[in-house]
């Protein structure tokens, strides 16, 4: 009799048990396999992966797309990298609407919307972030995949107790061994995100890569945040984005990049290549620790009473108001950082023009959306591809 | 990729034990505890989390 309620009881915890995985495991592996659609724009010539330069890269998680939009003209070479950091989603955005908007006139873009797509396709433990997020267009709603700071543990499995950071020797956090923005320049036989920065350092080799923008977004307790971080060969050209932007958009500050961090994109892209890193930050509250309910909401407004709170304590080191910092904000800051850095770059070389076109400024992502860029993927020419 | 694959071994043996201790446990309570265990274990093995 015993045994039977024993069982009775352990056959209930089962069932509840497997309902919980399957439904979890469901919601998983559609986050992990979701693909969002690129329709490539009038601008892009060549559609390559990462794999193409680093062949153990080929057909695996962090196989990236790298979208190429040449001119047909002698210029500069721009790369810029979206979603570094997948959990800072105003980067992909911002690099997804290149791809899909940008024509270049002269010199050759190149635009890469997931960097680290083994992090994109997981959210932070414990931190109840979305799956999705959804952006109104002209033609109906666009889905997107939230990501997470750090390569998904299902690809790069297990961490070290250490990071020891290649070259430079530097001990790190052990979790960022999956951080893109810590693995800089990598190593052919590293981590994964090891491997596929060392892909694009390959990468920047074989293209000629000029100039490097990596795009972020920052949590407003951080100090690094508002900013264009450039690598000391840049200088001059982040100076003046900073000054004209500020003069004439907004306001945004530039730092150097410190000699002795390593494994970030401004210190060692410009270390380890002839190409000048800038890094570009924008105000995003989602990643603010005292925030309240982590919805797409706030993802999408970046407005946040308890972040507000913080601010009012002089606790932030960037303002906030009742208005929040909405994705539009932050996409047309990084669209404008990206013209005014690619102006100044051809303004101090004149014998390697960037002349890009097409793509919208600060103003007018505010004043239309980011989702009036974005091209229907069934459209009658749409020629997609999966991200 | 080796270690990779030895934490998944781990993971596997782990998930042995559980059940088992789960089947043998007379205490419904501890029964619980180890499925509530097991569950991150076996979305790891499916590779789902």
């Amino acid at each position: 009799m015993r045994l039977n309620k024993e069982w009775t009881i352990k056959g209930i915890a089962m069932a509840v048990t497997g309902t919980i995985l399957v439904l979890a495991g469901i919601a998983f592996a559609q986050h992990r396999n979701f693909k969002e659609e690129v329709v490539l724009g009038p601008g892009v010539t060549t559609v390559r992966t990462l794999g193409d330069y680093f062949a153990p890269l080929k057909g695996g998680p962090n196989d990236a797309n790298v979208f190429i939009l040449g001119s047909g003209e002698p210029g500069g070479t721009m790369l810029v990298l979206g979603a570094s950091h997948p959990e800072e989603p105003a980067t992909s955005l911002t690099a997804h609407l290149l791809v899909e908007n940008a024509t270049v006139e002269q010199g050759k873009l190149i635009v890469v919307i997931h960097s680290n797509p083994s992090a994109s396709t997981v959210t932070r433990p414990g931190d109840a972030y979305p799956r999705f997020f959804h952006i109104e267009t002209d033609w109906g709603v666009k889905r997107f995949r939230m990501g997470d700071r750090w390569a998904n543990p299902l690809d790069s499995w297990p961490d070290p107790e250490t990071y020891v950071h290649f070259p430079s020797g530097q001990l790190l956090a052990y979790m960022d061994v999956r951080n893109l923005n810590r693995t800089w320049p990598g190593r052919a036989n590293g981590s994964l995100a090891e491997q596929t920065c060392y892909a694009f350092m390959r990468l920047i080799e074989a293209e000629g890569v000029d100039l490097v923008i990596d795009l972020h977004e920052a949590e407003l307790e951080y100090p690094i945040i508002g900013t264009i971080v450039a690598h000391q060969n840049g200088l001059r050209i982040a100076a003046m984005a900073s000054m004209t932007l500020t003069a004439e958009e907004f306001r945004i500050g530039m730092e150097i990049s410190p000699l002795a961090l390593h494994g970030l994109s401004h210190r060692e892209i410009g270390d380890h290549s002839n190409a000048p890193a800038f890094l570009a930050e924008t105000p995003q509250p989602f990643l603010d620790r005292v925030r309240g309910i982590t919805d797409e909401s706030l993802l999408l407004t970046g407005k946040d009473e308890f972040v507000m709170k913080a601010g009012e304590h002089g606790l932030l080191y960037w303002p906030i108001d009742e208005d929040g910092w909405p994705i539009d904000v932050r996409v047309g800051r990084h669209c404008s950082t990206i013209l005014s850095i690619a102006g100044f770059w051809t303004m101090f070389n004149r014998s390697k023009p960037l002349v890009v076109t097409g793509v919208p400024r600060y103003a007018d992502v505010v004043a239309e959306g980011v989702g009036r860029f974005f091209a229907d993927p069934r459209g009658a020419r749409a020629q997609v591809v999966l991200e | 990729m080796a270690v990779m694959v030895l934490y998944y071994v781990i993971t596997a043996l782990f998930t042995v034990i559980l059940v088992r201790n789960f089947i043998k446990t007379r205490d419904v309570q501890k029964g619980i505890l180890y499925l509530t265990v097991l569950m991150p274990f076996v979305l790891r093995l499916f590779r789902l989390k």
